[in-house]
């Protein structure tokens, strides 16, 4: 017992390990040349554009629900006007940034796993590191570089049509006048409600990629591994949003408020 | 062996002819408790090609891994083109590299670049060259590999053997001075495999290229060494090669991590090593 427990601790500080180096190569390969602009454009394309379907999705049904379930809720205080103020709070300080997150991790965080996985076992990796290419820069920093600037995008975007979608069920369903919901959207938001709401999502966008790209990197044992990998990665970058939202949300208001 | 950090012949271009290209002097590698080189030594002269033959699990890709940097040896020293390598790091390793094309064993080709891009990476990514001399060169490249009509193609769209060829290619379209072969033709029917030695005897003969074959299949061994390309006008033939031009290619056969055999095809023939025998027949 003691023996597997000290062999799974060893696993852990290496992984760990492992994960720092990636990280420190990351930020070196971040502030130094050759940049691959070309592979920059393309992950912000296909991290940023290629997500806006699913967070638009997440986030207008998520605002609705929300505004839903809050106007019963609020109704029974004769508060139902207010609901503009629950749904922007909630959405922009907490739920905007941990869906798209979320969705990031099972769309993004994936696809790298998956993606980088694949070259690692068909030897592309190897072959990068042969034609004199770093894959660190040439794989790693675009896609790390792309998660931390357009998680928030993402996440104002999502927060804006969670708003929206909120409004409409406020109007169509709850009976509020828009002039109301609105004007009680801007009145439930305080500066620090933004900033928190905007810092969250770039610190969540990198842990998503980064984690993708390490546990790609360190895919093993042909197909199988690629598989593993993969659902490792979504599983691992999905209880890190949640974490480090917390740790964050903990730091920020202590800071903030 | 020198203990200097660079012997006198770090240029390609001012190299003397009778200067290894590749220098292993006592290379130990293990993992763990298993050894899978212990104490392997050789030199690869230029121009010349040595043939590493042995059972799989043997350590014969293991030393195209040390000699391209990506794994480092527990003891002993690797000296490729006068510079040691086995104390680089991997940033100074790029530099290195860039004098070294590498055929793996299944082409690891980028499936999301055309033939073209794969074949002209390094010169597209990794070099100033202006993009239509680079084209060129790709062109020219596929061209002698057969492949020419295949620039556009996407490599899930070629045969074992034509993916082979795209990365004899690759490996080749920087010009490098040295081209390691990782069981280049395993997996492939004959006669596709014949067609990938003949590139490897063309690219040493025609170009000047040093080579290290890892491979165990006999038959394109022998083929690659008792074999030479000549030019005829803008043609070229594979002959048989004379006596001289078949002692230059040299075949080494790992046992256990351990060099047991080295020496030339007719040596290795003639040898009665029980091992040897057997792996032969």
């Amino acid at each position: 017992m003691f023996r597997l427990l000290q062999e799974w601790s060893k696993g852990a500080v290496h992984e760990v390990q492992e994960y720092v180096f990636l990280q420190g190569a990351t930020v070196r390969g971040a502030t130094s040349r050759p940049y691959y602009y070309r592979d920059i454009v393309g992950q912000f394309e296909e991290i940023g554009w290629g997500s806006l379907t699913v967070v638009l999705l997440t986030g207008f049904f998520t605002g609705a629900v929300l505004a839903l379930q809050s106007g019963l809720t609020l109704d029974q205080f004769g508060a139902r006007p207010f609901v503009g103020r629950l749904v922007s709070a909630s959405m922009i300080k907490e739920l905007g940034p941990v869906l798209t997150g979320l969705m990031l991790a099972g769309r993004v965080g994936s696809g790298i796993a998956a993606e980088l996985g694949s070259m690692v076992v068909t030897d592309q990796i190897n072959a990068l590191r042969a034609l004199g290419t770093d894959p660190v820069r040439k794989l790693v920093v675009p896609r790390v570089l792309a998660g931390f600037f357009m998680c928030p995008v993402l996440t104002i975007i999502a927060n804006t049509v969670g708003m929206v979608g909120g409004w409409l069920i406020a109007v169509f369903q709850l009976g509020v006048s828009s002039g109301t919901y609105w004007h009680s959207v801007v009145d439930g938001l305080y500066h620090n409600d933004a900033w928190m709401g905007i810092i969250k999502p770039f610190c969540l966008g990198f842990v998503i990629v980064s984690i993708g790209c390490h546990v790609g990197l360190g895919a093993r044992g042909g197909t199988q591994g690629v598989g593993r990998a993969t659902t490792n990665a979504v599983v691992a970058a999905s209880v890190a949003v949640i974490a480090v939202d917390f740790f964050l949300t903990r730091l920020l208001v202590t800071l903030l408020y | 062996m020198a203990t200097a950090t660079s012997r006198p012949m770090s240029s390609d271009a001012e190299r003397p002819a009778d200067q290894p290209v590749v220098a292993l002097d006592r290379v130990s590698l293990a993992f763990d408790d298993k050894v899978v080189l212990r104490d392997v030594s050789f030199d690869l002269m230029p121009g010349h090609t040595k043939i590493i033959l042995g059972a799989s699990g043997s350590g014969k890709s293991t030393i195209l891994k040390l000699i391209l940097g990506f794994w480092k040896p527990d003891d002993g020293e690797i000296w490729v083109n006068g510079q040691r390598i086995d104390t680089m790091r991997e940033s100074e390793l790029m530099s290195i590299r860039a004098g070294i094309g590498m055929v793996f064993q299944e082409g690891a080709l980028f499936d999301s670049l055309t033939v073209g891009e794969n074949v002209g990476y390094k010169l597209f990514e990794e070099s100033r060259m202006p993009y239509d001399d680079a084209r060129s060169r790709v062109e020219e490249v596929l061209g002698f590999v057969g492949l020419h009509d295949y620039i556009e193609h996407m490599p899930s769209e070629l045969s074992g053997g034509q993916r082979r060829r795209v990365a004899i290619a690759r490996a080749m379209a920087a010009k490098p001075g040295l081209i390691l072969y990782d069981e280049a033709t395993t997996g492939l029917d004959p006669i596709t495999a014949m067609t990938v030695d003949e590139e490897m005897i063309k690219l040493r003969d025609l170009e000047g290229v040093s080579s290290i074959i890892v491979t165990h299949q006999l038959r394109d061994a022998f083929f690659v060494a008792t074999h030479e390309a000549v030019r005829e006008g803008a043609r070229h033939r594979i002959v048989p090669a004379d006596e001289t031009k078949s002692e230059e290619a040299e075949f080494i056969m790992l046992k256990d991590g351990l060099v047991a055999f080295e020496g030339s095809a007719s040596e290795l023939r003639a040898s009665k090593e029980p091992y040897i025998r057997s792996f032969l027949s």
